[in-house]
């Protein structure tokens, strides 16, 4: 029993799922559900669809490469059995999915690094060419705050008071 | 020893045939829509493409004829001289040379017609180029027409011709017309030749199968021969001559003792005569047929010194080969096919001789060695006395020895079958398949060890070493750790303060209603007309409005108000009284006049059913309806975006919409 990978999105086919394809010359097609078969019967490029794992590594919105991706080969030749080695590889895997979910995690916030300076700069410049919708350039020359004072309004005690008496 | 078959080649169709057999076939298999829109590169493909196919169709047909008919100077000479007296040498290459030549102008057709189709430029003229290349390979076809046909006659023919094999073990049998050689050889074979009273019953070569010494004899029977001059023979004889030519056979001559064949023993010693070059190397006997009718010893003299004669060159033969001229009867017997006396004589003789000289010919070739071999097992003479048994090695001996006592005590291996039915049967018991394994520890025979975790095949990161890499990743992890804490904070400063954060708020939900409305315009606009302002219903550009707006973006709205409202029409500034003092003045009076007249009544606004003296309304009820009519019928005008009653403009005379299209369904026979 082996977990394969979707061809078309990248995800991991769990037993019982999707649909192999094999084809005449006998390279075989795995899909994980029939989204993905149907975008392949469609001739739809896995790079050019956003949502797939192509896309998003090709395109650099994913980890391309890193030695976590390496520990992970697929082996023609079983290994003779033995228990220690099965003991350290289960507690391995852990370790390194551990590993590969952080560095997974800089990536992607290294991507969004520079994004809430962006935010910050196209905010001021907002405010500085459209501050006429809010207050004119007239009223903003007599009085520099940018937004006009609040006015308020005291509410009167008195009807509170009279129908306290009635009562 | 190759068996000559001819009923293997395949049918050759006639022209018209092969013609549409192809061209069908052309229409089957290639792709047949084009249109010719298409790219021209495609166009131009799908034409070539049949084209070429046609052409290979072509060739391979005409290739398997070619092959398929045997080449004359490939076979063995007799079959070669065979076809040639059946079918004629020169005519029969003629005709594979032009079924040749039809395949290579074929050939050069259509790699003529794809150069040309290559720069074909419309769908017409690739068309045309097609048509005149399929064309032409057909006329060639045609014009071959003949060859197929009298190819496909040789091929009929030759399917029919008697399997005979040059090389084998063969009797000939040989002689004039009616002498008894087709009864003769339905007495020893199982083979049903016609025998009739005429002669030239048997018009060519039968072959029939006997069997001698465990060994199989093919039999032929020939057609008669004549005593004539070579040039003279027709087909039918000529069959025979090749036979005897060419077959390294045992032969037999048949004599008509008696002269019911309607020729003298006399004829048919000439017969022999002049065909006995033909008996070269080959064991003869002559036999007398029919003594039945005329016993051999009854004959006369004459006769008697011609059958001797005979005799004599048979004799020859025998010693020719080296044999010794001991067998004196086995050259001239006496049979008789009716009584069946002396047929099986004949026939052992026959074989006999036969035999014997195919056995001298071996033992004089070289192969001969190879045979011997076969039957020879070399022993080496021994030395000495002393004795050498064959040497078995102690331990098969030892078990062996054990063998034979297990043997007595019957003891069986425990099988797997026999320890499932001690626990419990077939669906109780599961044999573990993991008994035999070897591994460093037999502790871990029975282990289970899962083939999946966390999305990942265990199997795959199974590495010797993957302690020792696991270590290494986890330090280089620390190390980019420490790295990151150490710069990790980049604040860009330059934040916000909250008012100004207040009115980014404020400018963006400005911006969000402007575009919310200007998406509710664009939704409606094409029911709704471009009416100018003056008549808008809403009434929303108020001055009220202009001054909550201008109070919401910090101004003082009251300057802009009072301008709006001056400029509306108001009498009250001409009719001040401070104009007294220029009363007098008659220039004055101009300006206020012109200003009276410039200035255009203004009708003060009166509430809606206010009855006017002159208006012509019964009462303010009836007004009220009057002015509630007029609206009606002005409100149908606004909307059309109609300047007035008398606005009649049509701003396109013809829409199309309404003058052209097909319907989807329905006619269209009125617009």
């Amino acid at each position: 029993m082996r977990l394969e990978k979707c061809w078309f999105c990248s995800s991991t086919i769990y037993p019982g799922h999707g649909i192999q394809f094999v084809r005449n010359d006998a390279k075989i097609f795995r899909f994980c559900r029939s989204k993905c078969h149907k975008n392949f019967k469609m001739k739809r490029n896995p790079r050019k669809v956003k949502w797939t794992k192509a896309y998003r590594r090709l395109h650099g919105k994913d980890m391309t490469q890193d030695s976590t991706f390496e520990f992970e080969r697929k082996r023609n030749r079983p290994e003779r059995y033995d228990r220690n080695l099965a003991e350290n590889t289960l507690k391995a895997i852990k370790k390194i999915d551990k590993v590969r979910v952080d560095r997974e995690a800089r990536h992607h916030a290294m991507r969004m690094k520079g994004k809430k300076a962006m935010e910050r700069k196209e905010a001021a410049k907002e405010l500085e060419q459209s501050i006429h919708m809010v207050k004119a350039p007239a009223a903003l020359q007599q009085e520099a705050s940018l937004t006009l004072p609040k006015i308020k309004v005291k509410v009167s005690q008195e009807q509170s008071q009279e129908n306290r008496m009635e009562e | 020893m190759v068996q000559y078959n001819f009923k293997k080649i395949t049918i050759v169709p006639t022209g018209k045939d092969f013609v549409d057999i192809i061209l069908s076939r052309t229409q089957r298999q290639t792709p047949t829509v084009v249109h010719k829109g298409y790219a021209i590169s495609r166009i131009r493909q799908f034409y070539m493409r049949k084209v070429k196919y046609t052409q290979q169709n072509f060739h391979e047909k005409l290739s398997t004829i070619i092959e398929e008919f045997p080449r004359l100077d490939g076979i063995h000479p007799f079959y070669g001289d065979l076809l040639h007296v059946l079918y004629n040498k020169d005519h029969y290459k003629l005709a594979l040379g032009q079924i040749n030549t039809a395949r290579n102008l074929i050939g050069k057709i259509a790699k003529d017609y794809v150069k040309l189709l290559k720069y074909g430029d419309s769908l017409y003229r690739c068309k045309s180029l097609k048509v005149a290349a399929l064309g032409r390979m057909c006329t060639v076809i045609k014009r071959i027409g003949p060859s197929l046909a009298y190819l496909e006659q040789i091929r009929q023919h030759m399917a029919r011709l008697p399997s005979i094999d040059p090389n084998t073990r063969t009797i000939l049998i040989c002689g004039y017309p009616n002498v008894g050689k087709s009864s003769f050889i339905n007495k020893i074979t199982r083979a049903d030749v016609d025998v009739q009273p005429y002669a030239f019953t048997t018009k060519s070569l039968f072959v029939g199968h006997t069997d001698f010494k465990y060994l199989r004899y093919q039999v032929i029977d020939t057609p008669g021969i004549l005593d004539r001059p070579f040039e003279d023979r027709n087909i039918i004889e000529m069959c025979s001559i090749t036979a005897l030519a060419h077959l390294r056979a045992a032969v037999l001559f048949f004599l008509d003792i008696s002269g019911s064949c309607g020729y003298s023993i006399a004829q048919q010693a000439a017969l022999f005569h002049s065909i006995k070059s033909l008996f070269m190397n080959k064991p003869l006997i002559i036999v007398c047929n029919k003594t039945d009718l005329q016993p051999l010893e009854g004959i006369s003299e004459e006769d008697m010194k011609l059958v001797m004669e005979m005799k004599a060159e048979a004799m020859k033969t025998v010693m020719g080969q080296g044999g010794e001229p001991t067998d004196d009867e086995g050259v001239l017997l006496t049979m008789s096919t009716l009584t069946e006396e002396g047929v099986i004589a004949v026939k052992n003789a026959a074989c006999e001789r036969l035999l014997n000289q195919r056995v001298e010919m071996k033992m004089k070739s070289k192969k001969l060695n190879d045979c011997l071999n076969r039957f020879h097992v070399a022993i080496p003479k021994p030395r000495d006395q002393k004795e050498r048994p064959a040497c078995i090695p102690q331990a098969v001996l030892e078990a062996k020895a054990r063998k034979a006592d297990q043997a007595a005590e019957k003891e069986k291996r425990k099988l797997e079958r026999d320890l499932e039915d001690e626990n419990g049967g077939a669906g109780v018991y599961s044999a573990s398949l993991r008994k035999h394994h070897i591994l460093a520890n037999d502790e871990w025979k029975e282990d289970i060890m899962p083939e999946i975790m966390d999305g990942h095949n265990v199997y795959d990161f199974i590495d010797p070493d993957i302690l020792q890499r696991l270590e290494e990743l986890e330090r280089e992890e620390g190390i980019r750790q420490e790295q990151e804490a150490d710069d990790d904070f980049e604040m860009d400063g330059a934040e916000l303060t909250a008012e100004e954060q207040e009115a980014l708020a404020e400018i963006r939900k400005k911006k969000s209603f402007l575009i919310q409305q200007h998406r509710m315009k664009k939704s409606t606009a094409e029911s709704r007309p471009i009416v100018p302002r003056k008549f808008d219903k809403e009434r929303q550009f108020t001055s009220e409005r202009m001054g909550r707006q201008l109070s919401s973006l910090g101004l003082d709205p009251s300057l802009a108000i009072n301008r709006a409202r001056s400029k509306s029409r108001g009498r009250k500034r001409e009719r001040s009284p401070e104009r007294g003092e220029d009363a007098m003045d008659v220039d004055n009076d101009q300006p206020s006049k012109k200003l009276r007249l410039r200035s255009r009544s203004r009708s003060r606004s009166r509430p809606p059913n206010e009855v006017a003296p002159g208006e012509g309304f019964k009462d303010s009820a009836q007004k009220v309806k009057a002015v509630k009519l007029a609206k009606k019928s002005v409100k149908k005008r606004n909307k059309d975006a109609r300047r007035g009653e008398a606005d009649r403009v049509i701003p396109s005379l013809k829409p199309k919409h309404l003058f052209s299209g097909k319907r989807s369904i329905g006619k269209t026979q009125r617009r």
